[in-house]
């Protein structure tokens, strides 16, 4: 186990490099010339060349590349060209409000579409299910910029009981967590539904029910753990997504996160920001997807890593 | 007068679906006596399933109902109980054992914990003690490294063990009745008698009366004192096990007897039933087997006989017979 787990680490270098030159050609791809946007509109082509050779952007791309990768192994993700910040620094500054925001929605995402879920499967077709599965299509069809700004209308300038914005106390998240996993929750809420009511027809079902266990004991205990692995895939890709930050969310509720960086440091073509942020959402995907696989394992005593 | 341990009695199980409702299980009576082994027969289809699913009452989550009859149990009627009691009962009392061993185990935790499960609920074991008895249970059912396989998955195991475990897990409390589903038809023949040989040891052991369904006459032969031949829902015929083999009288129960290939015999072709169990959507008018029956008469296709008392504590379902003394109207 320890092993596979080192194995799948080190696997992780070679991805890595060749995510890097993907991310490189797709930065310069993108039209616009960073140097003019430096340099200011009504700069001299003089000027603007000048600040292509300070930034080395007038080296043959391969070159670089060369350096863009010589300078991150050795830890420099460069400056921004927006506001000459260290990259590293301008990222965790926005990487931990993103996590912390990530991590409570899911927390509660999971929690809560996983009960709905599970009372949805086992009241099919009555009125619980319909509750259920009403609130899930609810909760994937609401755009959230329309539900955080009715959360806020309710809950902080009607109710007065929560900030509007910012990021301040623990107070703070509680909007911005609700509107981010609400998506969350509904897709946990379904895929749990409709992996349980698969698991429930299984043979050993029936035989837990005739052993005399209560029914709640074969639903919680015996067909719940069998019915995880889709749910645990799913959660896993949706907290990749959300650990790229929300740029809709980060918006309504003034949130310094990761979103807002990507879409400032894109419209500037600030390309180190980019590339270091790209590098990072891949990396973070990366380590989800081990970390899921790792708990198949624990879900499933049959899959075993050698 | 031997005693009763579970008796049904005209049981009725429907299943209501958009086509329409089909009558799985019409009006079965069926007496189990203490410590005797009870073999239903029948072809796929026929019922039986659904008798022993509605006797532990667990058609929950498919379309079935039962409509009609009562069963009882040690003189209790299973179906005014609360489903709290039927819980006491299911596992303890009367335990099952299913035709799939390799689905019938939950795959993600240990047999022994499985085991250890209804031992704790129903006997009140704490933790050790039911862990104790697992590895014991595992022992009686003839596991080698019993104390090594009770921290091993499903998986880790053969069919054939698999099912000694659904034994073990079925004998752990002791059970009064045993319901067995088809406990051998996943097996190959070597494993399939070695627990046969185990059922009948256990049931001897410990008293306890099995209701074997199985649509294997040789495993009849072997196993059962009382056999019920049920057809498309009903019971046709049941008789002690040397009178239906030595002298059968449905001609559906002769037609599978007719069927099992017998050695030292030289045939090209083995014999068989013709056609095919009728479908609920298309029931026969009349005697149920009649379309494929080679003593068929004109009243058959009309009426549905009567089950009747034909001998000594032999009964059939035949328009042949009809001039016996009437059981049951």
């Amino acid at each position: 186990m320890l092993k596979y787990f080192l194995k799948r680490l080190i696997g992780i270098i070679p991805i890595l490099f060749f995510v890097s030159i993907f991310i490189f050609l797709f930065v310069h791809m993108i039209p616009g010339d960073p140097a003019r946007l430096v340099a200011g509109q009504d700069a001299s082509l003089a000027d603007v060349q000048a600040v292509q050779r300070e930034l080395g952007l007038d080296k043959p791309l391969y070159t670089q590349y060369a350096e863009f990768v010589k300078n991150i192994v050795q830890g420099d993700f460069g400056l921004s060209l927006k506001t000459k910040r260290p990259v590293f620094d301008e990222i965790a500054a926005r990487f931990m409000p993103t996590f912390w925001l990530t991590f409570w929605s899911m927390i509660w995402a999971v929690l809560f579409g996983l009960v709905v879920g599970v009372f949805s499967a086992t009241k099919r077709n009555k009125w619980q299910d319909y509750l259920g599965m009403f609130g899930a299509v609810s909760g994937i069809s609401l755009p959230s910029f329309w539900l955080g700004l009715m959360l806020i209308q309710l809950f902080a300038v009607n109710l007065g009981w929560l900030p509007t914005g910012g990021m301040d106390s623990w107070k703070s998240y509680i909007l911005p967590s609700i509107t981010l996993g609400a998506g969350v929750a509904a897709v946990i809420a379904r895929f749990s539904r409709s992996s349980l009511m698969e698991v429930m027809k299984e043979d050993y079902i029936r035989t837990g029910r005739a052993k005399g266990l209560k029914e709640n004991k074969v639903v919680w205990g015996h067909a719940l753990k069998n019915s995880m692995i889709p749910v645990v895939t799913m959660a896993g890709l949706q907290f990749g997504f959300l650990l790229g930050g929300s740029i809709v969310i980060e918006t309504v509720f003034s949130w310094p996160g990761l979103g807002r960086l990507l879409i400032d440091s894109v419209s500037f073509r600030d390309y180190p920001v980019i590339q270091a942020e790209m590098l990072l959402f891949a990396l973070e995907f990366i380590l989800i997807n081990l970390f899921v696989d790792l708990l198949y394992g624990v879900l499933n005593p049959q899959i075993r890593y050698e | 007068m031997a005693e009763k341990i579970l008796e049904i009695k005209n049981l009725q199980t429907h299943f209501t679906s958009d086509s329409g409702v089909v009558k799985a299980v019409d009006g079965v009576t069926i007496t189990v006596n203490k410590g005797e082994t009870v073999g239903v027969v029948g072809e796929s289809g026929c019922g039986k399933s659904v008798t022993s699913l509605s006797v532990m009452r667990l058609l929950k989550d498919t379309p079935g109902k039962i409509v009609g009859g009562t069963i009882e149990f040690e003189g209790k009627n299973l179906e005014a109980i609360s489903e709290k009691e039927m819980r006491l009962i299911r596992g303890n009392e009367i335990a099952m054992i299913f035709q799939e061993p390799m689905t019938s185990l939950n795959p993600v935790y240990k047999i022994g914990r499985q085991i250890a499960e209804a031992v704790q609920l129903h006997l009140k074991y704490d933790k050790r003690q039911a862990r104790e008895h697992a590895i014991n249970m595992l022992k009686l059912v003839g596991i080698p490294r019993a104390e090594e396989i009770v921290d091993e998955f499903p998986y880790q195991l053969s069919g054939g063990m698999r099912q000694r475990v659904m034994i073990a897990m079925a004998m752990a409390c002791k059970p009064k009745l045993l319901i067995a589903d088809e406990p051998t038809t996943a097996l190959d023949v070597t494993i399939q008698a070695q627990i046969l040989d185990l059922m009948r040891k256990l049931s001897k052991e410990g008293d306890t009366a099995i209701m074997l369904i199985t649509h294997d006459l040789g495993v009849v032969a072997e196993m059962c004192d009382r056999v019920v031949v049920m057809y498309a829902g009903k019971v046709v015929e049941e008789a002690d096990v040397f009178t239906i083999f030595e002298n059968p009288k449905h001609p559906y129960t002769e037609g599978l007897l007719y069927s099992v290939p017998k050695l030292g015999q030289k045939v090209d072709r083995l014999d068989s039933i013709p056609g095919n169990v009728p479908t609920p959507s298309n029931m026969p008018e009349g005697c149920k087997f009649a379309p494929r029956c080679p003593k068929v008469m004109d009243i058959c296709r009309q009426q549905d006989p009567d089950l009747l008392l034909i001998d000594k504590e032999h009964t059939c379902r035949c328009w042949l017979y009809q001039n016996s003394e009437v059981l049951e109207v």
